[in-house]
């Protein structure tokens, strides 16, 4: 009788992508700055998180009582002051954190889902297909991001969604044509002929072997997408697109402006929103990096 | 550079720019399809009043006809008139093109030289101090917004020490001409110029690290130090025109992205160019300044674009000869 | 001069790669001496030590790297030198040339100036001619002069390589050392370059070392010829001898491992070398060949091989040459008997 029956080939995959993430993970902890990174993210996830226990609600949305005195810097009023209608801008930063976050990640998620499936589609089929495929990613190259985006917010409106959307849709052309060009040369390689040869349909092909193959770069891509995104929305909001309703850290950076928070010498109030945007920028540009690094082992060896 | 690669760069950024000039005219279509009613805000139009400014318009006419008038109005630069002032869309863009232009020129130039300077000292040090502290730097300054370093320089500068004016591009109660006038605006310009500058350097910095770092691992350069070239010659000569070759594309494809990103940057300093005219358009909105916009800031990342593929052209020898 | 004494000697050289504190080592203690005129043959395996031990010379390796011994041209110790004698005396009293791969030169420089570039450095003339100068190198090495204004990217692999010799020459050195220079050209073009050499070598009395992987064409143009294996030379001796009655069991299947077309025999019993070169921080213990070794008996891999005499000038690391008394074979069958190529 059998004793363990043999692991199928499944199986088999599964174990060897399980050993390659640990050996991956291990090569992550030992690089420094992908660890600060992940830390200082971690970190400002659990406060974003923990929004409703470290800062309450209702401060949102009170205004000049004799409680919440306006224009009151944080020796006055901690921990952060307030602004000019008195609101604590701890609360709004707390708050924002989470909105700047899901718009960051949401974003990103959107614009490299539609970026990979155009790049892998548009380089493997090639042919007329990848042709006007790529035509129309370049062309969406040449629209200055910024323009584009503006009109597409003011069509749809001021929104979280919106925003998330019209993001998502003007920043997919750059990991299209990465992610195109690595497929590329994927298609070229031994063994996509030989399951070619075997009898593999294009959709066995791309989705078994391409997919894997290319879902490091992607992962990397993305990670490295997020700052561009987080920046944009901050822009966008910073321009008079945010959501009233939703305050978001490039939102209190429009209001701070607008109210005259310079002049007044408030710094309290823009320069924590601004310290979070860098921070969760550099953050996914930190562990971004590290994960090229890891995944490409050329880069580590030049330095 | 051959003729046919010139020829070939040239055709692809004009079937380019008709793409976008028809883009154009569709995205606004979607925007506002009652450009009488937007125009006209707030005044009781009768019937008749309202259809024979239709007709002015030539918006009684069907989408495509709309549309022939828009390509033939275009080819003649007439953009229409703003909504806000009633000018000629173009007239404005051109009254605002100058400060831009030089407020994102010097910029892009301080930018790109220092850029490539911290990018080379990076790179040829590599895993030394002053790589960790150059790129520590550069990816911090490229991870910020760049109209909140504004906001802080204008803090810092302007309110809080005084040195600088807080906006603007001169001193509207000065009557200053010739040399002093140009001394109020440089001052003016300082600080955007330096916000735009610190803002933009880091992705320079980064690029030339990673371009010299490739170069380095070339065998040309073992060749060059065993004929006897001091390391420092062995660097210059050598790795770093070979390294500046995607440098130099990237500064020209920059210029032209600049050009409509430095909008939140001049706002925050009031800098009377597109940007600014950008942003007060949205307030409108002022649809036909947006368009005219729009128009402009694509065309300019296409021109600049296609300098970028003949500066790479002919600096690239391999590609020259092609 | 005279040309009984040594231009170049070379003595317990050690090369190890340090990279992020891995030691890494090349070259393992290589005695080398070489007289003007005269053509050693370094012959080995890629990963041997060879090509590190090339740019040891010249103190060319990636900073970090540990180069220990002494390497004495003319008497004085190139490891030694500080920095500004170290500069004048690259290319000048030995050049190297490199494998004519399209990045060994800088793509994006004609090919005229960086010949002029080495002219220049090392000019105590001012009123040099450069552009004269470096037509004549062209012309020397078989190329037309007005090709000084091509980049390396127009250039045929053949040329490239030429133009390498040329610039080699640039400033007259008495030695040059060769890396590989025939191995990326196709069969003809190998003959015209190895031509070329031995022309070059007699018209200015050059000293040449010849590195390669390829034992035949060292046949030829060798006066000498010494094989590394692992960072150490395992055999060396007059070139015709070493290459005919090799004395070392890897000289001989590296002289095998080329299949002659057409042979009937050699197709049925291909020798080359099994396995792979060892991995320079795990060497095998005692000789380090004994792994793949079709001769080895039971003492290599306890005994420390050395350099012994096999003959008229002629050195072996092999216990088969030692004169120790020897044992059970290590390997199962008969050894492969050794194949002579071409008759003396």
């Amino acid at each position: 009788m059998n004793a363990v029956a043999a692991p199928s080939p499944r199986q088999i995959t599964w174990q060897r992508r399980r050993r390659a993430l640990a050996a991956a993970w291990r090569d992550f902890r030992g690089h420094t700055p992908g660890m600060v990174g992940l830390i200082v993210l971690a970190l400002i996830i659990l406060m974003a998180l923990a929004a409703p226990l470290i800062a309450d609600e209702s401060g949102l949305r009170a205004i000049n009582t004799t409680e919440n005195p306006t224009w009151a810097s944080p020796s006055e009023f901690g921990p952060l002051g307030t602004d000019n209608f008195g609101r604590s801008v701890w609360t709004q930063f707390v708050w924002s954190a989470r909105i700047s976050l899901v718009v960051g990640l949401a974003a990103t998620l959107i614009a490299m889902l539609i970026g990979s499936v155009v790049g892998i589609v548009a380089g493997f089929l090639g042919g007329i297909v990848g042709s006007i495929l790529m035509r129309v990613t370049e062309w969406f190259l040449v629209i200055p991001f910024l323009p584009l985006a503006i009109v597409l917010a003011a069509i749809l409106g001021p929104s979280i969604l919106n925003i998330i959307i019209v993001i998502g849709i003007t920043s997919w052309p750059s990991t299209a044509r990465v992610i195109c060009a690595q497929v590329l040369t994927l298609r070229e390689r031994d063994y996509v002929e030989r399951s070619r040869a075997l009898g593999a349909s294009n959709w066995h092909l791309m989705t078994r072997h391409v997919v894997p193959n290319v879902a490091p770069l992607i992962l990397a891509n993305t990670t490295l997408t997020v700052p561009v995104v987080i920046l944009s929305e901050a822009t966008l909001s910073f321009l008079g697109f945010g959501d009233p309703a939703n305050l978001s850290w490039g939102t209190m950076l429009d209001q701070a402006f607008q109210f005259g928070a310079i002049t007044q010498e408030a710094w309290w109030w823009f320069i924590p929103p601004g310290v979070g945007i860098l921070l969760v920028a550099l953050s996914f540009t930190l562990i971004g990096t590290a994960l090229e690094e890891i995944l490409d082992p050329r880069l580590k060896e030049r330095g | 550079m051959s003729v046919r690669y010139v020829t070939r760069k040239v055709f692809g950024s004009l079937a380019t720019l008709l793409f976008v000039i028809c883009f154009n005219f569709f995205l606004f279509r979607i925007v506002s399809n009652d450009p009488v009613a937007t125009l006209f805000r707030g005044r009781n139009l009768t019937d008749s009043q309202r259809d024979e400014l239709t007709h002015q318009f030539g918006l009684d006419k069907s989408i495509w006809g709309q549309f022939v008038d828009y390509l033939e109005q275009t080819a003649q630069l007439n953009l229409g008139r703003s909504y806000q002032t009633n000018q000629p869309v173009w007239d404005e863009i051109l009254d605002a093109a100058g400060p831009t232009i030089a407020l994102v020129g010097v910029s892009a130039i301080l930018s790109a030289v220092f850029g490539v300077m911290l990018g080379i000292a990076a790179a040829w040090r590599r895993r030394t101090k002053t790589d960790y502290t150059v790129t520590g730097f550069t990816m911090t300054t490229y991870s910020m917004p760049d109209f909140w370093l504004g906001m802080l320089l204008l803090l810092a500068f302007a309110v809080g020490l005084g040195w600088f004016p807080t906006g603007g591009i001169e001193d509207p109660a000065s009557t200053a001409t010739g040399l002093s006038k140009l001394a109020d605006q440089a001052q003016h310009m300082f600080l955007p110029a330096l916000t735009l500058t610190l803002a933009y350097l880091g992705e320079y910095a980064i690029v030339m690290r990673s371009s010299l770092l490739d170069t380095m691992r070339e065998d040309y350069l073992v060749l060059a130090r065993a004929k006897g070239l001091r390391d420092i010659l062995v660097r210059n000569r050598h790795a770093v025109p070979n390294a500046l070759l995607p440098v130099v594309a990237l500064t020209a494809i920059n210029f032209g992205f600049v050009l409509s990103g430095a909008i939140a940057v001049e706002a925050i300093f009031s800098w009377p160019g597109l940007g600014l005219a950008s942003y007060e358009a949205l307030q409108g909105p002022d649809l036909p300044m947006l368009q005219g916009m729009f128009l402009v800031f694509s065309a300019a990342v296409i021109f600049f674009n296609l300098l970028a593929d003949l500066l790479y052209g002919y600096l690239d020898p391999r590609v020259r000869r092609a | 001069m005279s040309p009984e004494e040594h231009f170049l000697r070379v003595r317990d050289l050690h090369v190890t790669y340090a990279p992020r504190g891995a030691a890494i080592p090349a070259v393992r203690g290589v005695d080398l001496d070489l007289h003007p005129g005269e053509t050693l043959g370094l012959a080995g395996e890629s990963g041997c030590g060879k090509s590190s031990m090339a740019a040891a010379l010249l103190r060319l390796l990636p900073k970090g790297t540990k180069v220990t011994g002494e390497v004495l041209l003319d008497g004085e110790d190139v490891l030694k030198m500080k920095p500004g004698r170290l500069r004048a005396v690259r290319w000048t009293d030995l050049a190297i040339v490199f494998q004519g791969a399209l990045h060994t030169l800088n793509p994006v420089q004609r090919v005229g100036d960086q010949i002029g570039e080495a002219i220049r450095l090392h000019s105590k003339d001012g009123r040099v001619r450069v552009s004269t100068r470096v037509g004549e190198l062209l012309e020397l090495v078989g190329l037309p002069a007005r090709r000084a204004r091509d980049y390396p990217h127009e250039l045929s692999g053949g040329q490239r390589q030429r133009v390498l010799i040329g610039l080699a020459l640039a400033c007259e050195p008495r030695l040059l050392v060769a890396d590989e220079p025939t191995t990326a050209l196709d069969v003809m073009v190998q003959a015209q370059v190895l031509r070329l050499l031995e022309d070059l070598q007699k018209e200015f009395g050059l000293g040449i070392i010849f590195i390669t992987h390829d034992l035949s064409t060292l046949a030829d143009l060798s006066d000498r010829i010494a094989v590394m294996y692992a960072g150490r030379i395992v055999e060396q001796g007059p070139a015709e001898q070493v290459f005919t009655h090799a004395a070392h069991p890897y000289t001989r299947a590296l002289g095998a491992a080329f299949p002659v077309i057409g042979d009937p025999a050699f197709r049925m019993n291909p020798s080359g070398v099994p396995g792979d070169p060892p991995d320079p921080r795990f060497l095998p213990s005692g000789c380090p060949f004994h792994p793949r070794c079709s001769a080895a008996v039971d003492i290599c891999p306890s005994t420390d091989v050395e350099l012994w005499p096999a003959g008229e000038g002629r050195r072996a690391a092999c216990v088969h040459v030692s004169g120790a008394p020897q044992t059970t074979s290590l390997r199962a069958g008969p050894s492969p008997a050794p194949r002579a190529r071409r008759t003396p």
